[in-house]
């Protein structure tokens, strides 16, 4: 807190979580802000629940800090934090019907019959559940049984809401259905999301700002823009999107030395001699024959054999074999005569500041 | 031919689906087991259904002066025996004390099933096979064992005396029957709702937690209906053997305290009374057959 920031919604400092000898959580400091649609990324086992879960109360710190709008929460139980929770697969009370699963949370704080009641019509409402109050949760789709979850964490009007991989059931319109849905949801009703998942894209497409996590580790934090254009480092560059990794060692300031020897240039923001990847995005390169590599571009390219042409309507994806590595090169299609075929040289380009260096 | 059908008399006829083939089929589906279900069969009805019958019709018929049973004169003398007051102080005693064990089985039994159910794997295992381990000696020989512990130069009564509270006085009466039971029958509470318990979603406890209950709301709202399976059927588990009991009674009870089981033997052996023992028994049969109907309906999926 202190100065003239606002109060993060969420704020962890040095918080690490051990299990036994697991270390599901190492050391994260992480803010999230007040109406914040933020969602935490990464492969299985790394930390993404159980970050949640102590968020939740569900399980406490081993070390560090965690506050909730400036309350330290220590060992404050689940019941008494201002944060719901929609878990994987729901946890919905399968013995007891839609209403009063939405109306649980009220009734445990103890709120008035009449207001009790109206507040879960609207959010029942709210989330198209209309007509379907009497039913139990085994009585319901996927898809229904998901709202069901929502309006019952919502009706609470959490400050945050954290949500485990809530769309991981669906098939997939009705993800992408329900992906439009908690946008608008979230943006209206102005509460912060936490939203953990596996899937990039949806964390790209529904986030103001993503954390990518890795064994326990907290490896980025941004806007899914400076996450896919500016990755802090080789996990995140390989994690997010689809990219070349080619790897070299700083020369100077701007130019790394590549394993087969070829220099070329990059801003590489690391001491000489640090090993270090390039990241290269397929889309991001050009591709032509030796000759066309426009002047202004010869420290920034490289040349090798066409191994295979792959036509996928809009774009055409070469892959390039060039001495000890293979780049996947992603072009706008053109015409057959002139495209180079399996067996041809080629050199690819590339504007130089669209080439990451990422250190391990 | 199409490999599905075990008619081979006709090819044309099976390669045509037919209600009639469906019909065989489904026949066969039916009797599936028949035959090696068979010797199970004739155990039950030998040793079991005919002597049920044979006590159904013997309540029926007439005790002569000699002590025998006449079986003839068909009346229903036993079944209006069954209103007097000595037969009302024993069934309403044994209904008592079956349900005050059922009681404290469950309640004893609820927490011990809540915890080995939230252990690990190999806990849970391990502490299955020390529930179940009593059953490895004989039933009355515990119930002799608890006999030697309860009497008035017992290890019981020795420490109470040694500490100075003075001689215990258990043995023969309700508190020793009641505790013999309970020690019994626990086994049989612990197990369906370690069963019921054991399949509840933990998230689900959680969630409740999450959604502002109380621990004490959590168990309330969601952990005791969601067990209510394994409560009705430890409890019928229970009170079922608890009110016909015969060997508890009778060595931890003595004279003083018969209950059904023991009355009915009476009947039999010393009274010579077997139409009326037969009504006793036919009594106590339709109650239990109740309980286990209701079993069934509520909590026999849990099994
Ligand atoms: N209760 C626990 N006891 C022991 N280890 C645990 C426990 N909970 C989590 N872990 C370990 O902590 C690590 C992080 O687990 P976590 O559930 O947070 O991963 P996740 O990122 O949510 O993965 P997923 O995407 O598969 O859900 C894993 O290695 C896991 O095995
Ligand atoms: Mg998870």
């Amino acid at each position: 807190m202190g100065g003239p920031s606002v109060t993060a919604a969420v704020e962890l400092s040095g918080v690490t979580k051990r299990f036994g000898d697991v270390v599901a959580v190492d050391n994260i400091d992480l803010a999230i802000a007040d109406g914040e649609f933020f969602a935490m990324l990464g492969p299985s086992g790394c930390g993404k629940t159980t970050t949640l879960r102590m968020i939740a109360g569900l399980e406490f710190p081993t070390e560090g800090s965690l506050q909730i709008f400036g309350d330290e929460m220590g060992t404050l139980p689940p019941n008494r934090r201002p944060v719901n929770t929609v878990f994987q697969n729901y946890a919905l009370f399968p013995h007891m019907s839609v209403r009063e699963n939405v109306s649980f949370g009220l009734r445990m704080q103890g709120m008035s019959k009449s207001e009790t009641a109206s507040r879960t019509s609207t959010l029942i409402e709210l989330v198209q559940l209309g007509g379907m109050e009497k039913r139990k949760p085994d009585q319901l789709s996927g898809g229904q049984q998901q709202r069901v979850a929502l309006a019952r964490a919502l009706v609470n009007e959490p400050k945050v809401l954290l949500l485990d991989e809530p769309l991981g059931a669906l098939d997939l319109k009705l993800r992408q259905e329900m992906q439009d849905e908690l946008k608008t949801l979230q943006r209206e009703l102005g509460v912060s999301f936490v939203f953990v998942t596996h899937d990039q894209e949806e964390a790209l497409t529904m986030s103001d700002r993503i954390a990518v996590m890795h064994e326990g580790r907290l490896l980025q934090v941004g806007s899914a823009e400076e996450i896919y254009e500016r990755p802090s480092n080789r996990f995140v560059a390989d994690f997010i999107g689809q990219t070349n990794l080619i790897d070299g060692t700083v020369a100077d300031r701007d130019t790394i030395v590549l394993a087969n020897g070829s220099k070329v240039a990059a801003t590489t923001g690391h001491v000489a001699g640090t090993s270090v990847a390039m990241s290269l995005r397929p889309e991001a390169m050009h591709i032509g024959r030796p000759e066309d590599i426009p002047a202004t571009h010869a420290t920034s390219s490289l040349t090798g054999t066409v191994t295979e042409v792959n036509y996928l309507g809009v774009a055409l994806v070469y892959r390039i074999a060039v001495d000890w590595i293979e780049l996947e090169v992603r072009a706008p299609t053109v015409s057959e005569v002139d495209r180079l075929k399996p067996g041809e040289t080629a050199s690819v380009w590339w504007a130089r500041e669209t080439a990451q260096v990422v250190a391990d | 031919m199409t490999d599905t059908t075990t008619r081979d008399d006709s090819a044309d006829a099976a390669a045509v689906a037919t209600p009639e083939l469906e019909a065989v089929n489904e026949r066969q589906k039916r009797r599936r087991g028949l035959w090696l279900a068979l010797p199970a069969w004739v155990y039950l009805a030998v040793f079991f259904a005919i002597p049920l019958a044979i006590v159904f019709v013997y309540s029926f018929a007439t005790r002569n002066r000699f002590g025998g049973t006449d079986l003839s004169g068909w009346n229903l003398d036993s079944y209006r025996a069954l209103g007097g007051d000595l037969v009302r102080a024993v069934l309403v005693r044994s209904v008592v004390l079956a349900v005050i064990t059922t009681v404290i089985c469950l309640v004893i039994s609820y927490p011990f099933a809540y915890f080995m159910a939230t252990r690990s794997t190999r806990t849970r295992n391990l502490m299955l096979v020390m529930v179940m381990i009593p059953f490895w000696t004989n039933f009355l020989v515990r119930n002799y064992a608890w006999y030697v512990i309860l009497g008035t130069d017992g290890p019981l009564s020795t420490i109470t005396e040694t500490v100075g509270l003075g001689e215990t006085r258990f043995l023969f009466t309700q508190t020793a029957v009641v505790l013999g039971l309970v020690y019994g029958f626990l086994p049989f509470m612990i197990l369906p709702l370690y069963a019921s318990i054991e399949r509840i979603d933990g998230r689900l406890l959680e969630a409740s937690r999450d959604l502002y209950a109380t621990g004490a709301q959590s168990f309330r709202r969601v952990l005791l209906p969601l067990s209510m399976p394994g409560i009705v059927a430890g409890s019928i588990l229970v009170f079922i053997p608890s009110l016909g009991a015969y060997v508890t009674p009778v060595i931890l009870g003595g004279a003083k305290t018969t209950l059904l089981g023991g009355y009915i033997v009476t009947q039999f052996l010393e009274a010579r009374n077997w139409p009326f023992g037969a009504a006793l028994s036919s009594v106590l049969m339709i109650i239990m057959l109740g309980a286990t109907v209701v079993y069934f309906r509520k909590g026999g999926q849990t099994l």
